[in-house]
């Protein structure tokens, strides 16, 4: 009995010291928007923390594509479109449009 | 330029270059060894009169299943640019398409605008825009538009003596970048034009503008110049252009760069708008800056009149 209490404990502790910081942080994930408009991604870069997720739409006349090398890639957006992901790991994503190259942008996640 | 140039290169033949654009307001502009002259409009048709030798026709960004306020009706405006090319009194050797020819690549787009353009009545040589690779398995415009070329659809042609050269600088961009050709297709340039008698005219067409006309906007090819490189030294060389809907020009030693209009929707002069994007215009101005280029060789004399004619005014 002894031992199990221990081992509760611990384990209670374990998952406490685990949980803490990041319900301290925040209760949920959330989701957060960038804008396509006129050629630019708004905001051009974006910090979220571990588990959220980032939507893009696409508010141009013209289609986009929010592509980060080897991480991610929506299928060409056309007006009013959206893309959506969720990072499951801390990082810097820089990403771009691969049909037009000059728009770039950045998610910060932590 | 100067016949020293040339001779430094071997070419023996007077090689100036002029370039004639209408471009739509009434206005004529021959262009010989960089210095524009306006001719007016007399001169215009003694031009057209007068020409003979090799005429084919520039056709870009037609953007078929766009549908935006900009112009909801691009297969109406596309139809209306096929016609004059049919009222063309002598008819042209083909035609060139710079690319953009679908908006979102899908068959259904692909069929509108060949069921368009093939009432021209003419070979077609054409080049993909960016607009042309978006379908999920990105194989229709090869399919359709891509037999017998290299790579993304690279190839090279001869017509009375001209020697064409279509490029693709619209796939494996990269971030930050602009158009890219990428080394494999820059080593078959190198290839096809070696051992190539330098007083061969020579075209060359892609979608994307080869030289910088506004990298803020992505209007320019990274490695262009390094195409460029192996054009030196030939008498005559043209670049044609499309992707920035609008006509712009710049002649540089024995090269001349062009882009022709669009026929869907006008695109703003560098740096006068937020973003590049379809221009909104007054309904009655629309037809004055869309339209078509016909390009003609006069063989003997390597001179190159490019004519951009609007699809009204």
């Amino acid at each position: 009995m002894k031992r199990r209490d221990v081992l509760t404990r611990g384990a209670s502790l374990a998952a406490a010291a685990l949980l803490l910081p990041l319900a301290g942080r925040k209760a949920r994930a959330e989701t957060m928007t960038v804008s396509i408009d006129n050629f630019t991604f708004t905001p051009a870069e974006v910090k979220v923390k571990v588990g959220d997720t980032v939507r893009w739409t696409n508010h141009d006349d013209i289609p986009h594509t929010v592509v980060s090398a080897g991480k991610f890639r929506s299928k060409t957006l056309d007006s009013d479109d959206s893309f959506t992901f969720t990072f499951a790991a801390a990082g810097d994503y820089t990403y771009f449009c691969s049909l037009h190259p000059h728009m770039t942008g950045m998610i910060k996640v932590e | 330029m100067s016949h020293h140039d040339h001779d430094d290169h071997g070419v023996s033949r007077r090689t100036v270059l002029e370039c004639m654009t209408w471009a739509g307001t009434g206005v004529l502009w021959t262009i010989s060894g960089g210095v524009p002259r306006s001719l007016g409009l007399v001169d215009t048709a003694n031009a057209a009169e007068q020409a003979t030798g090799l005429t084919f026709l520039q056709i870009s960004d037609s953007h078929v299943g766009f549908d935006k306020p900009a112009n909801p009706n691009v297969s109406g405006t596309l139809e209306e640019a096929i016609n004059k090319v049919k009222l063309i009194p002598s008819k042209p050797s083909f035609m060139i398409h710079t690319g953009d020819i679908s908006h979102l690549s899908k068959a259904s787009e692909f069929d509108d605008a060949d069921r368009i353009i093939s009432q021209a009545k003419l070979d077609v040589h054409y080049v993909p825009g960016e607009h042309d690779f978006l379908d999920e398995e990105v194989k229709f415009y090869k399919e359709r538009y891509g037999k017998g070329s290299r790579g993304a659809g690279w190839y090279s042609f001869d017509a009375n003596g001209v020697h064409f050269i279509g490029l693709v600088n619209v796939v494996d961009l990269k971030a930050g970048g602009l158009g890219n050709l990428g080394a494999e297709q820059i080593e078959w340039l190198e290839s096809d034009l070696k051992g190539r008698s330098k007083s061969t005219p020579i075209v060359v067409f892609a979608h994307i503008p080869l030289w910088t006309v506004y990298p803020q906007w992505g209007w320019g090819t990274e490695d262009g110049g390094r195409a460029l490189d192996y054009l030196k030294g030939f008498g005559s060389v043209t670049v044609l252009n499309g992707h920035i809907h609008q006509v712009m020009q710049k002649v540089e030693g024995n090269v001349t760069f062009h882009t022709a209009r669009s026929t869907a929707f006008p695109q703003p002069a560098p740096g006068t708008a937020p973003s590049p994007g379809p221009m909104k215009v007054a309904d009655d101005k629309l037809r004055g800056l869309l339209g078509v280029a016909s390009v003609n060789f006069k063989m003997g004399e390597e001179r190159l009149a490019i004519i951009d004619t609007p699809l009204q005014g």
